[in-house]
């Protein structure tokens, strides 16, 4: 296996795999603005969200964190904002800005759509222009943050798809590189196993907090036994019976060597290499944002009966070993490992496949989600706006 | 050589299918994963590919065992062979 890619080297250092020029709204009201901007000039993107009106207090922190996250991340070369009005826009631009990127806000009041969109649209047209003059350079592997996280998993799951990404995870952390896995209620039944792989007792106390907290909202807030939703209908479907049973196929994701540096707050970015663990909901396209906005520039997502998300920043590489969804939804499926079924393959070998793919799709090979159109930008929210 | 079902690890009270199409009164060929043993066993019902396999009698109140782990609690009683799944096991969390 190569130890190198082709990435872009962004002004603080970090190594990002893809180039986008992002055209970023605060709010919901600015999303058609956004929008317009990215038809207006070819390149761009928009990411449309629900949120960002009248929030407060820790919700509101997330909501910038994932925002100006999302921002930040290596795989977005330069970031146009809108907003409704000038001083929230502004806090976005300056997180962004300290990572020495291009970024500029425009406020939607006084000006009004049409002559926002005009502005906006000039300066992103010189953002296009400067990000397609970057070069991709020869970066190490060991520079790409690498996220997991899984979905509409079955049995297969926690038997090939999960431990294939166990076993490059493990690869990867004696690589260097720097790695995330969260889902806080899909540990259930298997916490004292990540406990027992957090690095320190500091951690592990930490660690325990966040999934006790995370444990007492369902316990507020659940009518059942959570039998109609974790496990999911499609879980269910593929044969999943129990949360716990859910919980220890997941844990195999995260290897049998990687130790557990750190935790994460949703959105936060981690300050150095190995596992980090991130406090966070199970709903693939929600954790998926919190990885991007975090700063992870790749994702492997195992799926059993066929989770289809994608991100519009985060690349995600998706793999299954269910013979009957690798047949069915093939062009959702970037590595097939249903060989490990047929005891065709095992776990290194399907690591290794995993691994060149990542190699392939940092080096700009376009993942099925990608091609397929997949943008899912979805916001965790923590409670009600004010 | 191909397999029907995969066990995790031996202890295990349960096989999962990995083969579609399996029908009552098959024989199944297992491979416990942990231990590379292989197993057989007669199939009681239809099982569908990702479902599991009651690998011996369960009684209502026991614990089931995968990853030789608890995964929940038997609520109706299952017999060796049969298909082992929500109507027959529940969380014991939440």
């Amino acid at each position: 296996m190569t130890n190198k890619i082709l990435g872009y080297r962004r002004e603080n250092g970090r190594v990002g795999i893809r180039n986008h020029v992002v055209i970023l709204p605060l709010d919901d009201l600015s999303n058609a603005a956004c929008e317009a901007v990215a038809n207006n000039i070819k390149g761009t993107l928009a990411l449309p969200h629900p949120y960002g009106r009248l929030q407060f207090g820790e919700d509101l922190d997330l909501h910038f964190r994932t925002l100006i996250g999302a921002g930040s991340n290596p795989n977005v070369a330069a970031v146009v904002v809108i907003g409704i009005e000038p001083v929230w826009t502004n806090r976005v631009v300056e997180g962004i800005a300290k990572t020495g990127k291009p970024v500029a806000g425009f406020a939607i009041e006084k000006n009004g759509d049409l002559n926002t969109i005009a502005a906006a649209s000039r300066k992103a047209l010189e953002f296009v222009q400067f990000a397609t003059e970057l070069p991709r350079v020869p970066c190490d592997l060991k520079e790409l943050w690498v996220s997991c996280k899984c979905g509409e998993s079955d049995t297969t799951s926690g038997i090939a798809s999960n431990p294939t990404v166990g076993n490059a995870f493990d690869k990867l952390y004696e690589n260097g590189n720097t790695l995330l896995f969260g889902e806080t209620t899909e540990l259930t039944g298997g916490e004292h196993l990540v406990a027992a792989r957090c690095v320190n007792d500091e951690v592990r106390a930490k660690f325990q907090a966040s999934f006790d907290r995370y444990a007492a909202l369902v316990e507020a807030h659940k009518t059942d036994d959570l039998c109609d939703s974790q496990p999911t209908k499609g879980n269910i479907e593929g044969g999943l019976t129990t949360i716990e049973e859910k919980a220890l196929g997941n844990i195999q994701k995260i290897g049998r060597k990687c130790k557990v540096h750190g935790v994460l707050d949703k959105a936060e970015a981690p300050t150095g290499p190995g596992l980090w663990y991130m406090d966070s909901s199970s709903a693939a396209a929600e954790m998926v944002t919190l990885c991007a906005a975090a700063g992870f520039v790749a994702h492997f997502f195992p799926t059993g009966q066929g989770n289809i998300i994608g991100n519009p920043i985060l690349p995600v590489i998706k793999l299954s070993a269910n013979p009957r969804t690798v047949r069915t939804m093939s062009e959702h499926i970037d590595v097939d490992v249903s060989g490990i079924l047929r005891r065709e393959m095992n776990y290194d070998a399907a690591g290794d496949k995993l691994l060149e793919r990542l190699i392939q799709t940092a080096n700009g090979r376009v993942t099925a989600a990608e091609g397929l159109g997949h943008r899912e930008f979805v916001f965790t929210r923590l409670y009600e706006s004010a | 050589m191909a397999v029907d079902f995969i066990v995790h690890e031996a202890g295990d009270s349960v096989g999962v299918v990995v083969v579609e199409g399996v029908k009552a009164g098959q024989n199944l060929t297992g491979w416990v994963m942990a231990e590379d043993q292989t197993i057989t066993i007669k199939v009681l019902n239809d099982i569908p590919i990702g479902h599991k396999i009651a690998l011996q009698d369960l009684a209502t109140g026991d614990t089931v065992m995968k990853y030789r782990t608890d995964i929940g609690r038997v609520v109706a009683p299952i017999k060796k062979g049969a298909h082992l799944h929500v109507h027959n096991v529940k969380t014991k969390r939440w």
